[in-house]
């Protein structure tokens, strides 16, 4: 049985850890040894060595994010911590999890990445809907500052750092670490072109560093149990455990802790049950709504950030969404495409009038109006809004990916929908 | 300088520009939206994508935005790249998804840059067949029209409106295809820099509605480039006219003054040309004080009459008139004779201020105005008296944030990467003024004097920086610290004060600055447009003191007499026998006087005129007056029996006035040619020249010929070939908008290839004495300048009149407790046998028996009115707000 140090407080039908029980179970240990007694650049060196990547997406080295805040100099002002809980690509649901039932994991995780960048500000940046969480994280961050782990000069020490949870006002973009930055200034949510970074120029000009909720909560058994106790929990290149997750028709759809690395066979057939009754695998979005389909033989892959790179997808966030053979791949991919031209800040051209472009030409193709010239259209739309520098930020061409891989794997059901002038599938909505 | 390479051509570009500003600059059409030069770029539209190689050897390259990529040495790029053309086609194809192809019935067809950058990208064909996103529209006033469909959502509104010029209530709302630019609700926009919209919209959503009402298409429009006659600045402005009518105003750009933007005065107030108030032609007054209408020659067998009968003439002139018609008035009734037609307060002010342009103290240009890191604001109103200052004084607020991004190496062209890092952090602005100040919300301290105590304070400081006191008030300290820890600090003052102290207190402050840095800079504002130039012409006695000579014949030029001696109007003009009014508006100079001669306006005459900063202008005319109508200085000729061109008065005028010589480099004069050709007014592709009395006769009548300049009223010649003063409106192949005018300037932003136009006349420093303090009397009432109502002139034109407040009087409680009224009452007083009623406005900032009112036109008379003439008005009825006048129509047209 392999270490779950992320969800080692959670188990199904165990109540949320409150500070007691987290604390019973080793709890802010790691700040009492660090904070005032580890200088901060040792803590970074460790979570270097750790090889801890981000578990937003993205996927970079956390410690080499971290290196580049620049270094404090006195009376310079405020530098910002802040935990990315605007968790809403489709399918995820990874963050709530680690939120609702152990919301002192993630507050531990954010006193030592605050000490780490020399910090004194943070916010929980956390969508609308997770109001257990928002409760939760809220109660807890009140346990923390009664307990002094928060607030004023920590535990005697000089360090000092305040934790506010932001309830965002909703928006999808919002989870794009400088839209968020914007949102939480009171602005627009529109992404910032990038340099400068927020490392440099963040949350209100300031030194800033933006980190995803399961990345954060990594921080304190690092701290712990050092880094090479961590590259050993991985089973490939990466280190540590990842949530994964698995949504569609598959038997026990869920949410797991499991060794980075883990192969999507053992992921799906061991842990989601395999497929429901009567359907077979089609395809899969490894890694949320904004990756690349896999299709051909992708259960063997260990789902690994390097590993779903060189098969033409990204792990994203680790939750896939199966596809499975009954349902219409054309109807799932206006679906999100749907949900992506909806989301769009509206800030640049590819995306604000892409999107919704091939949202409607899909549209048309699933219910029977589409032509053999929609192919093009949806080729072109494809390239233009698809390469990263084609757009102000990722959402786009994230965005796309669905599409761009759907069109080379279910290239023949498009051309069905469009032959036939209805949709093959029937009983197959998404 | 770093080298870069664009399609296998090595070109050499300026440190520190992105590439976009480098390709435009070097000549390279890149099409762009989102991007503006005075802006900056947020890299919003991805128009103009182009490709970048990591070396020589890189073939695939990628591509990038030019207008957020770096210049760097060695960089090398493809605009040419097929990839990087398709991109482009791609984009537009897009943009135009939405975008509702309604160019026959959009005002800004023909001059449009979505047009051209979708002629320029190559895309032709579209395919999408979904409906179009529609949008409701709003009333924005009756300056500007919205018509949010035609948006292709680039944020130069927004960024303009907002980040550059400061407003509040233009936004973007909603999100994704969705973005709305426009208000929160209907309402007219209060920026005073909204009118910049027009232009700065690359699209037909903000236009201009004074146009709109006659439209015509740019290229039908016979225009000028003409002189602002709005303030003292001088902005540089096109004129545009069809059928002998203003159609719009434009900006000309000029890098030291104006540069890319005018303000709402500026850009909508050029409608009193066509004001009821127009005087068509010669009038004498008969028997029952009417005028009848005769002929020109009529009217002046009749003036000369009078003078040969006359003992004494005198002849007063104009700070609103050109210096052509100033001078011809003063050589006609002879040097002794002649006043420059301002009060004695105006001739003191604006002598310290041509002491100032002539002395050794920086007197910087508009532009030069946005470098300052310091700017202390001494009883000026700027917003309201001199308005586009005011847009440069928000930019120089800015030189902290572009520190700050220096400092972290963030380009200062990233326009939202600086203004993230820098947040609320500006530059000092200090603003001592006796009312609220527009300018106050950039400020980092406003104080509220009185123009007596604001003297005093600026006289402190100067005491304090020249280190000749030790006791000074905390606030004396303070600003004295400011100003001395800056890099650049400049003083701003100048006439809207009404206070010479002030302009004296200002005077030394800046001597004793510039004593301990020598960047340290003073912008004096003149008062009207062109003061400082009849200043310089004779500013030797007031109107009062020419008066006081008993006079028995006034010649009075383009200057209503009754806005200067306000309650002694009447007195001072009993005893003339005969009153000779030369004007274009009917005034009540004009009413009282024997004959009037119907003069030129700016529009239908050249004149030049020296602004603020003793630059001198050519303002050219933009199409020829009907034949009685006519410049100042051809009546004042006529009167004469003199017969020249404007060339020779000036000719004559540089002789005899030393100072003001450098007026005949200020443009090339009639005789200049390009290929032996005159320069057009019209566009080659003006079609209406021709056809436009074809209804009457297909015999196209000889245009009228232009002999007072090297323009012609004709489409032949070649434009783009002008000098700058003579360009009479900017275009060039595929650039029909006005952002063509980087085709016409050294690099982007730089100066006009072939010079600016214009000529700076103060180019000596004579050494200047710190004036010994006095003290001024001082009256209770203060005058409070409106951009829109205070200027004579541009209060006359139809639009912009309906946003002049009301009239109000601002005093604090106690003198509305002594007057028996509180907030929202009337007071009224008597002007020149009328009534007029103020609403009380009650602000404690006032002090006790103080009463600041606005100048408008019902408060022209003022002048002369004491406190003690308010009474009560016992059947008051406020009908509004006095200060925001609002006027929501339901028809959108108009």
């Amino acid at each position: 049985m392999s270490e779950t140090p992320l969800t080692r407080n959670i188990a199904p039908g165990k109540p949320p850890t409150d500070l007691a029980a987290y604390d019973a179970n080793g709890g802010y240990q790691a700040v009492r040894d660090t904070i005032g007694k580890v200088d901060p650049d040792g803590v970074l060196d460790i979570i270097k060595d750790s090889n801890l990547r981000g578990r937003g997406g993205a996927g970079y080295p956390t410690g080499m994010k971290w290196s580049f805040v620049p270094k404090p100099r006195p009376d310079e002002g405020h530098r910002y911590l802040v935990a990315n809980a605007d968790e809403m690509e489709p399918g995820t649901f990874k963050d709530r999890l680690l939120m609702e039932f152990d919301p002192h994991q993630l507050i531990e995780g954010m006193i030592l990445s605050s000490y780490t960048i020399s910090a004194d500000r943070g916010y929980i940046f956390i969508r609308d809907e997770y109001h257990t969480a928002i409760k939760r994280l809220n109660d807890a961050i009140k346990e923390a500052e009664n307990k002094n782990y928060l607030g004023d000069r920590i535990l005697g020490t000089d360090f000092s750092f305040h934790l506010h949870v932001h309830v965002s006002a909703g928006r999808y973009i919002c989870g794009e670490e400088t839209a968020l930055l914007n949102s939480l200034e009171g602005k627009r949510a529109n992404p910032r072109a990038k340099p400068p970074f927020p490392q440099v120029s963040g949350l209100w000009g300031r030194p800033t560093i933006v980190n995803n909720v399961e990345t954060l909560c990594n921080i304190p058994h690092i701290v712990t149990h050092g880094a090479d106790w961590y590259q050993s929990l991985g089973s490939g290149n990466d280190a540590g455990t990842k949530l994964y997750g698995a949504s569609g028709r598959v038997k026990k759809p869920g949410c797991w802790e499991l060794p980075i690395g883990t192969s999507i066979r053992e992921i799906l057939e061991n842990h989601a049950g395999g497929m429901l009754d009567g359907y077979e695998l089609k395809g899969l979005l490894p890694g949320g709504a904004s990756t690349d389909f896999l299709v051909a033989e992708p259960l063997d892959l260990p789902m690994d950030y390097e590993s779903i790179m060189q098969a033409g997808s990204r792990m994203g966030t680790g939750t896939m969404i199966i596809l499975d053979d009954k349902t219409c791949p054309v109807g799932m991919i206006a679906n999100l495409m749907k949900f992506f031209a909806r989301e769009s800040c509206g800030f640049c051209t590819p995306c604000r009038e892409g999107l919704p472009w091939v949202k409607q030409i899909l549209d048309g193709i699933e219910a029977g109006t589409g032509r053999l010239g929609d192919m093009d259209i949806l080729e072109r739309q494809s390239q233009f809004i698809g390469a990263i520098s084609n757009t102000h930020c990722a959402h786009a061409p994230g965005a796309i990916e669905p599409l761009s891989s759907g069109l080379k794997y279910f290239h023949e059901d498009f051309i069905a929908h469009i032959e036939n002038k209805t949709c093959p599938y029937t009983g197959g909505a998404t | 300088m770093p080298t870069i390479k664009v399609d296998g051509q090595e070109l050499e570009v300026k440190e520190g520009v992105n590439l976009l500003d480098a390709l435009l600059s070097a000549g390279i059409d890149v099409p762009y939206f989102c991007w503006h030069p005075s802006m900056g770029s947020i890299g919003a539209c991805r128009q103009c994508a182009v490709i970048q190689y990591a070396d020589e050897e890189d073939t695939r390259g990628r591509i990038v935005m030019s207008c957020m990529t770096p210049v760097t040495d060695n960089a090398v790029f493809s605009v040419d790249a097929e990839n990087a053309a398709t991109f482009r086609d791609s984009v537009i194809e897009n943009l135009m998804l939405n975008h509702p192809h309604d160019c026959p019935v959009c005002e800004e067809g023909g001059e449009c840059h979505l047009q051209d950058m979708t002629v320029m990208a190559g895309h032709r064909n579209r395919q999408y067949e979904g409906k179009k996103t529609t949008y409701p529209n709003q009333y924005l006033g009756p300056f500007i029209g919205h018509e949010m469909n035609r948006c292709i959502s680039c944020y130069r509104c927004v960024r303009y409106y907002r980040d550059y010029s400061g407003g509040h209530d233009l936004s973007a709302f909603a999100s994704r295809s969705r973005v709305f630019f426009g208000r929160a609700a209907d309402g007219v926009l209060e920026n005073e820099f909204a009118g910049n919209l027009v232009e700065v919209c690359p699209t037909g959503v903000f236009t201009d509605k004074t146009l709109s009402k006659h439209y015509t298409r740019k290229w039908d429009l016979q225009s000028a480039p003409t002189v602002c006659q709005g303030c003292s600045l001088g902005c540089n402005t096109y004129t545009s006219e069809r059928y002998g009518e203003i159609r719009r105003v434009h900006n000309r750009y000029h890098q030291d003054v104006n540069g890319y933007f005018l303000c709402d005065r500026g850009r909508f107030g050029a409608g009193f040309v066509a004001s009821s108030k127009r005087i068509p032609q010669s009038g004498i007054r008969n028997d029952q004080g009417l005028y009848d209408a005769v002929s020109l020659d009529t009217a002046i067998t009749k003036i000369q009459a009078i003078i040969s009968e006359g003992t004494k003439v005198v002849g007063i002139g104009s700070a609103r008139a050109s210096l052509e018609s100033n001078f011809a008035l003063r050589q006609f009734v002879g040097q002794e004779n002649f006043c420059n037609g301002m009060t004695e307060i105006d001739q003191e002010m604006h002598g310290i201020i041509i002491d100032v342009l002539q002395s050794k103290l920086t007197t910087p240009s508009l532009t030069e105005v946005e470098e300052y890191d310091a700017v202390l604001i001494l009883g000026e109103d700027v917003t309201n008296h001199a308005p586009r200052l005011a847009l440069s004084v928000r930019q120089a607020t800015r030189n902290l944030a572009s520190e700050m991004a220096g400092n972290t190496q963030i380009p200062q062209w990233h326009d939202a990467a600086v203004r993230v890092l820098a947040q609320n952090h500006r530059s000092p602005l200090i603003v001592v003024t006796p009312t609220e100040d527009r300018l106050d919300e950039v400020a980092s301290s406003s104080m509220r004097l009185m123009p007596r105590d604001i003297a005093e304070l600026g006289y402190a400081l100067a005491e304090e920086i020249a280190g000749n006191t030790t006791s000074s008030t905390p606030d004396v300290e303070a600003i004295a610290r400011t100003l001395l820890e800056a890099k650049k600090p400049l003083v701003i003052s100048g006439s809207s004060s009404q206070s010479p102290d002030i302009l004296k207190a200002a005077v030394n402050l800046s001597l004793a600055l510039k004593d301990r840095n020598d960047r340290a800079g003073i912008f004096l504002c003149a008062n009207e447009c062109n003061s400082v130039g009849v200043a310089m012409i004779d500013n030797e006695r007031s109107i009062s003191e020419l008066l006081s000579t008993s006079p028995s014949v006034v010649v009075v030029l383009e200057n209503d007499l009754s806005i200067r001696l306000g309650q002694q109007f009447s007195s001072s003009i009993s005893s003339v026998n005969n009153l000779i009014a030369i004007d274009h508006l009917d005034n009540s100079t004009t009413s009282a006087s024997s004959v009037v001669l119907p003069a030129a306006t700016f529009a239908e005459a050249e004149g030049t005129l020296v602004n603020s900063e003793g630059r001198a202008q050519r303002s050219m005319a933009v199409y020829k007056a009907q034949d009685e109508i006519k410049a100042g200085y051809h009546l004042i000729d006529a009167l004469a029996g003199n017969e020249r061109s404007s060339t020779e008065v000036r000719s004559e005028l540089s002789e005899q006035i030393p100072a003001l010589a450098g007026i005949l480099k200020a443009a090339p004069e009639s005789d200049f040619r390009f290929e032996g050709a005159k320069f057009p007014r019209m566009t080659h592709r003006s079609s209406g020249r021709t056809a436009m009395r074809a209804d009457i006769s297909v015999h196209e009548p000889k245009q009228p010929v232009d002999e007072e300049s090297a323009l012609s009223f004709s489409m032949e010649g070649n434009q783009q070939q002008a000098p700058a003063s003579l360009r009479a409106y900017t275009w060039s192949p595929g650039w029909n908008s006005n952002q063509s005018v980087h085709k016409f300037q050294s690099e982007v932003g730089g100066e006009y290839v072939g010079g600016d136009s214009g000529y700076l006349l103060f180019r000596e420093s004579v050494d200047i004495e710190p004036f010994s303090k006095s003290t001024q009397a001082y009256s209770a009432l203060i005058p409070r300048y409106h951009i829109f109502g205070s200027d004579e002139l541009s209060a006359e034109s139809e639009e912009l009149s309906t946003l002049i407040p009301r009239p109000y009087l601002r005093i604090n409680n106690t003198t509305a407790k002594n007057l028996k009224v509180e907030q929202g009452d009337g007071l009224m007083c008597t002007i020149n046998n009328g009534n007029l009623q103020f609403a009380v406005i009650v602000d404690e900032a006032i002090p006790d028996n103080t009463f600041v009112y606005p100048i408008i036109p019902e408060t022209r008379g003022m002048n002369g009115i004491s406190s003690t003439d308010f009474s009560r008005v016992d059947d008051w009825v406020q009908d509004m707000d006095p200060l925001s006048p609002k006027t929501i129509t339901t028809d959108r047209s108009s």
